[in-house]
């Protein structure tokens, strides 16, 4: 059998806004051995209901198996499985540097410009600049900027909206349906 | 006791609705409402309010004092198998609530509904480490189909309704619930309402036509068409479907392990057991087939052998109700993502009578074959000790299949399910998945719990037994009419074989030096005997038959009996070992 390749995958999951749910969720990938890339949690415009992306890489088939196991979740309403050109998303980061340096050269303030990043604080001993974007921009300024001594660098995990027209209001109203065959 | 015999059950617990009780009668209540009369549990401190609350109500609902927690949620489990509902634990916090875990793992392989209520610590003692203090929500989550911790006693109600209909809706499976000891303490005013829906959990998939239609034309289509089926048949209550199915195209049908009972053993249609130690026929002829319809079951490792040697001629088509099973192990041509009993009833509708008598003689032919190289030699021994499979023989021929029968696991498990005529609805009760020694003994109680006039008989291994053989206490305390056969051959077998095949005969920590268990039984009042003698056999296992209460029996077997036929692990189903 030919070997399918790892891939990245951008799962999407819709929650009842439960304590315990994202246990439930990341056991699923460590019982496989899964490694989990990013992963990020917050509510939706529906109050109550949250929405886990969580970033991973794998070979296809091993995906969808995953995200066959996440939907059977009790407060799971919805996974999604999405491929790289299936989605919209962004990560922020943010990157301290000595503020001496900002102010010795104009080289930090250009890589500012031509990476679309901005700075978000200037304080007497250091400067904080944020930048949102996928991650090999994110990785590729922060390479820039480590002559510049980058004292502390943190990344979000990624978010991510579907190109599907289907919304979240309606989703729910399917299922809340679907709930009540018997 | 104060409370009237006279008063209904319904009474009794209507008197409650929009009065103030505490969290530990509203558990009771609750469970009442859920129409609950047995539960198998052990008490501790986190749990006492419960044990106080259930004392007022010894006339409704009946407790039974097990000698270990995994003994009470391995007789829920045996309860629900046999009932088909959802059978009822509870424990204590810390070791109470870890000594489920082995059980409630069983039943989530297992698909079995049971509900677990643990006692916990007074909820500001959370995270202290306090007395008796586990994280039984994070320890069970991995094995649980849901589970839930209660802080506040009016949340009672709403999740104990909610647990049973998760654990029986759906792909059944164990719920826990953990509950705080101030939360059975406080009082709140109890309404109860039964759960009829969650929006995020659609138990029963809506059939889809076109599935349907893609299968049936399949299966007319096919030369060699192969039913195998599980126990998603038994659980969806689907046995006349399956049937009716089967003979409206002749199909040859065969069983899974916990599919056993399903189908009648008697039926020209059946053509026996898979896996591992399955019958020859069917394990070969799955990769003769052309169209391999597979119904409520999960093409388990034990069932199919190497994948990539499995069924790869055949265009697949699977009945399941788990979504997540479609795909998982074998790829399926056309799935039915449906509830067994409406699928098999769409699908017969669609189907042409045929007939596939040809096809059939083959496996009457593998019959034959395996007949001739081990099943007469197990069954019918002529010198020798005695042998497993003519225990089995006799019981089933002395109870004309119609007994529950329960095992445990190893040797003996695979010669039962070989050898017994499971003619009776839901009469096989086993640890399949799991695989977990020191299922049968407890589960045998609840089983013999799960219906009344039911008759009960465990048959374990010498291994086994002692996992829970202070179970015994139970039996003897309510006077359980089980019937207990011990196969000792002084091994442990199954794990024996192995060594014997696999590692060049190093008997690595398999023998036993072995206790005497009719003294055993003895000093439960539980009338026992051991065989060493064919001649003896058939006599004395009538006469445990005929012996109205408790029975133990020890049947002194061959030593090095080795259980055949035999798929090796990793190997295809085609290369079958028949000695």
């Amino acid at each position: 059998m030919q070997k399918e390749e790892n891939k990245e995958f951008t799962l999407s999951i819709l929650t009842e806004n439960k304590s315990g749910l994202l246990n439930r969720i990341t056991i699923i990938f460590t019982r496989r051995k899964i490694n989990i890339e990013a992963i990020n949690v917050s509510e939706t415009e529906v109050h109550g209901v949250s929405r886990f992306t969580i970033v991973v890489r794998s070979t296809h088939e091993k995906a969808v198996k995953v995200v066959k196991q996440i939907r059977k979740i009790i407060e799971v309403l919805g996974a999604f499985l999405y491929e790289e050109d299936e989605v919209h998303y962004q990560e922020i980061a943010l990157y301290k540097l000595p503020t001496k340096m900002l102010t010795s050269s104009n080289q930090i303030e250009n890589l500012v410009r031509s990476s679309g990043a901005r700075v978000l604080t200037v304080g007497e001993e250091y400067t904080i600049i944020e930048k949102t974007g996928h991650s090999h921009e994110i990785l590729s300024l922060l390479e820039q900027l480590k002559p510049f001594d980058v004292q502390e660098f943190i990344k979000s995990g990624r978010i991510a909206i579907s190109k599907s027209k289907r919304q979240t209001v309606s989703f729910l109203e399917e299922m809340e349906a679907l709930s009540l065959v018997s | 006791m104060e409370t009237a015999t006279e008063i209904s059950k319904p009474e009794k617990i209507n008197q409650f609705e929009g009065t103030e009780i505490s969290g530990a009668q509203a558990i009771i209540l609750s469970l009442i409402n859920e129409g609950v009369d047995t539960v198998f549990g052990y008490p501790g401190g986190a749990i006492m309010p419960v044990y106080d609350a259930l004392y007022d109500f010894q006339d409704t609902f009946k407790h039974y004092l097990v000698r270990h927690e995994q003994g009470a949620v391995h007789a829920a489990q045996g309860y629900a198998r046999v009932s088909g509902k959802p059978g009822v634990c509870l424990a204590t916090s810390g070791p109470g609530a870890t000594n489920l875990i082995t059980g409630i793992a069983d039943a989530q392989i297992d698909s079995t509904p049971v509900v677990c209520i643990t006692g916990q610590v007074f909820a500001p003692l959370l995270g202290t480490d306090a007395f008796q203090e586990t994280d039984v929500v994070g320890i069970s989550m991995p094995v649980t189909k849901w589970n839930y911790q209660i802080t506040d006693a009016s949340e009672i109600p709403e999740v104990i309704a909610k647990a049973f209909y998760i654990a029986k809706s759906g792909r059944p499976g164990p719920v826990l619930i953990d509950i705080t000891k101030d939360a059975q303490v406080s009082k709140f005013i109890y309404e109860y309402k039964k759960c009829i829906n969650i929006r995020s959990y659609q138990p029963k998939p809506v059939i889809k036509p076109k599935e349907v239609l893609a299968a049936a034309s399949l299966i007319n289509e096919a030369k060699k068409p192969y039913i195998v089926f599980g126990q998603g048949v038994i659980i969806a209550d689907a046995q006349k479907e399956l049937l009716s199915f089967a003979e409206k195209a002749q199909i040859p049908a065969a069983s899974t392990l916990l599919g056993l009972s399903a189908f009648p053993p008697d039926h020209p249609l059946y053509v026996g057991y898979l896996g591992m130690h399955g019958n020859y026929g069917p394990n070969i002829k799955t990769n003769e087939c052309d169209v391999l319809i597979a119904v409520g079951m999960r093409f388990d490792d034990r069932v199919t052998g190497d994948l990539t040697r499995y069924a790869k001629q055949a265009k697949v088509i699977h009945i399941e109700i788990d979504e997540a099973e479609i795909d998982k192990n074998v790829k399926t041509d056309v799935s039915i993502h449906a509830d067994a009993k409406e699928a098999l009833q769409a699908l017969t509708e669609h189907i042409k009578p045929n007939m596939h008598a040809e096809w059939l003689q083959e496996f009457r032919e593998c019959e034959k074959i395996e007949y001739e190289k081990i099943t007469k030699k197990e069954k019918f021994p002529e010198s020798g000790q005695i042998k497993m499979a003519e225990v089995v023989e006799q019981l089933s021929s002395i109870t004309d299949g119609n007994a529950v029968i329960v095992t445990d696991v190893g040797q003996h498990q695979m010669v039962t399910s070989r050898y017994y005529q499971f003619k009776s609805r839901r009469s096989n009760i086993t640890s399949g998945g799991l695989g977990t020694m020191g299922f049968a003994l407890p589960a045998a109680i609840g089983a013999r719990l799960g219906e009344d006039d039911r008759e009960v008989i465990a048959i374990i291994g010498d291994g086994g037994i002692q996992m829970s053989i202070q179970e015994l206490g139970t039996i003897f305390q309510y006077n359980i009419p089980v019937k207990i056969v011990i196969l000792n051959n002084n091994f442990l077998g199954m794990v024996r074989q192995w060594q014997q095949l696999f590692f060049a005969k190093r008997y690595s920590s398999t023998e036993m030096t072995n206790p005497d268990f009719i003294k055993i039984a003895e000093g439960y009042s539980i009338k026992g005997k051991k065989v060493t003698e064919r001649e003896d056999l058939r006599g004395s296992l009538e006469a445990m038959m005929e012996h109205n209460g408790p029975y133990l029996m020890e049947v002194e077997v061959e030593k090095e009996e080795n259980v055949f036929p035999m798929i090796p692990t990793g190997e295809s189903v085609s290369n079958i070992l028949l000695g």
